[in-house]
């Protein structure tokens, strides 16, 4: 090595271009053409990042390292490449606990070490802690539900009072460890304690229709949490890396509040569905099914028909089959667009990267801004799988849980053809009035199920 | 670094992540969040770093813990993000023979 290049110029040089490299990569996959070459760019930072740091001056415990890092990565490695492109939402929530947990480790080695240098330090360090720890239950918690481990939202009075509480007492513990006075290993300890069970608390009673919303802020958390950790270890690629993340969470975060017409604070502190009562009496009218081979005809003699997929396209894993009917469809003359709602799915976009998996083009799929007029022109608006985000009682009363929220207008179209699994109301719990209209007929059964049905039906026509 | 710089660090950092995303598409909102998860697996630097000045059991498990969910964070966010930019990259080209 030459006299000039020091293990200290090789590590700084390298964090610089992998910063550059993660600014690069992010700012590429904000397009469809460059995304792709996006991901290929930032890996190659972390390659960089990760390599460069085993010649950190000082470093020791190699025996350990290098194991735990091979054992998270191979765990990763073989669930990333296995799960199913519907649970895509579960597993960046998974990853993105593991980042928060990570964050909240250095955290707690340098704070049990109690070596802190000054308040500054201290300061972020705990405050580091706290988010990470809370990113990481929240994220394993939105997990669980996404993945069907947790079904129920866990609602009692005086939760609000009980998350006031526990971070009130997580901030108490954190400054007095932050200011010295009291940073001892018990105490330390009990920060730790405090802010995982906050995580759990603030996360348990968010319905599963919030959750898209919430994955992205606890992305954001994790985000800011590596940076406040690398503010601590004086390692400018994690604050870069992670300030970068925690402002671009920030904004999605308020981009997909906003698409639902809610504040972030409302995500949080109301329950969804909380003040729903009044709403589920309004409906009137009763709900009329169809058989496939109905629709089935109505579809291949209709003019245009708008596809709005929703969770149940998801669950059934349908994308394939509903794209295998437009084809038949689109073949025949019909002009067949796909209408993707904001928060469509458990994340935003999710609906979108099911469409692409399933080869539909880009340019049939539309946003609630470009297609909600051209639902009246429309001879049929299938549903499938989607309920709160087509329920026009957004629209017009003002009791409702969702009032406010902008949907779809798909009570607008011609025919509305509902493909549903059961009766029941929908992740809410609120009471759709679009399944009750008099243009609207209800094809029950599993999204996929019934999408072979029409393909049959609309062959035979 | 001083604390100054580390702070108009912070600082710039915070509004290029804003201006990065602020034109982003609808359709890549999925896979960007996931990419940007991918971005904060850099926490295996500070991961290694603490692992790797831990003297205590108490510091050596936690930090190996630190390792391991770090290593999984990166990993995991690659893997995903990459799966789903694939598909978007192939659903592109036959948009654009689809299309004519």
């Amino acid at each position: 090595m030459p006299s000039w290049l020091s293990a200290d110029l090789l590590i700084q040089a390298s964090y610089f271009l992998t910063a550059a490299l993660f600014i690069f990569g992010l700012k590429r996959m904000s397009s469809p053409v460059s995304a792709r070459s996006g991901i290929l760019w930032a890996g190659a930072g972390m390659l960089v990042a990760t390599l460069v740091t085993f010649l950190y001056p000082g470093m020791s415990n190699y025996e350990l390292i290098v194991p735990a890092m091979f054992a998270g990565a191979a765990i990763a490695w073989w669930s990333g490449k296995r799960v199913a492109m519907t649970d895509m939402p579960q597993m960046i929530a998974l990853y993105n606990g593991m980042g928060g947990g990570a964050a909240a480790a250095i955290a707690a080695v340098e704070l049990y070490r109690g070596e802190a240098t000054g308040y500054a330090i201290s300061t972020l360090a705990v405050a580091g802690g706290i988010i990470g720890a809370v990113s990481f239950s929240g994220s394993l918690i939105a997990f669980g539900k996404l993945q069907g481990l947790i079904n129920r939202s866990f609602r009692f009075g005086g939760q609000q009072l009980l998350n006031l509480l526990l971070l009130l007492a997580a901030l108490v513990a954190g400054a007095l460890i932050a200011a010295h006075y009291n940073a001892s290993p018990a105490m330390v300890s009990t920060l730790f304690a405090l802010a995982l069970v906050l995580g759990l608390a603030m996360t348990l009673p968010i319905g599963g229709a919030d959750m898209p919303v919430v994955i992205s802020l606890y992305n954001a958390f994790t985000g800011l949490a590596v940076a406040f950790e690398g503010f601590v270890l004086n390692n400018a690629a994690m604050i870069i890396a992670g300030t970068v993340v925690g402002s671009a969470g920030t904004l999605l975060t308020q981009l997909m509040a906003k698409a639902m017409n809610r504040s972030l604070g409302n995500v949080l502190f109301s329950g969804f569905g909380d003040t729903g009562g009044a709403a589920t009496g309004t409906v009137t009218g009763s709900m009329k099914a169809i058989e496939a081979a109905d629709v089935g005809v109505m579809m291949a003699f209709g003019q245009k028909v708008i596809i709005v997929p929703g969770y149940g396209m998801a669950v059934a894993q349908a994308q394939h089959k509903i794209w295998e009917l437009c084809q038949l469809l689109i073949d025949r003359g019909v002009t067949v667009k796909f209408a993707i709602h904001p928060v469509a799915g458990r994340m935003p976009g999710h609906m979108n990267v099911l469409l692409a998996e399933a080869g539909v083009p880009y340019d049939l799929i539309a946003d609630l801004d470009e297609i909600n007029s051209e639902f009246e022109t429309a001879d049929v608006a299938l549903i499938i799988g989607a309920n709160d985000v087509v329920n026009p009682v957004a629209r017009t009363d003002k009791s409702s849980p969702i009032y406010g929220m902008p949907i779809l207008n798909a009570d607008k179209a011609k025919n509305v053809i509902v493909i549903k699994r059961g009766k029941g109301a929908g992740f809410s719990g609120i009471e759709n009035a679009l399944f009750y209209l008099d243009n609207t007929r209800m094809l029950y059964g599993d999204a996929q199920k019934a999408a072979a049905e029409l393909i049959q039906a609309v062959k035979a026509v | 670094m001083t604390g100054i710089v580390a702070l108009y660090i912070f600082m710039l950092a915070a509004f290029t992540g804003y201006e990065v995303i602020a034109k982003v598409p609808v359709i890549l909102h999925t896979p960007l969040m996931s990419g940007s998860n991918f971005v904060h697996g850099i926490v295996l630097v500070g991961a290694m770093v603490a692992l790797g000045s831990a003297h205590t059991p108490l510091e050596k498990g936690i930090g190996i813990l630190g390792v391991a969910l770090a290593a999984g964070n990166a990993v995991g966010g690659y893997v995903v993000t990459e799966r789903m930019l694939e598909m978007f990259k192939s659903s592109g080209s036959r948009a654009k023979k689809g299309t004519h």
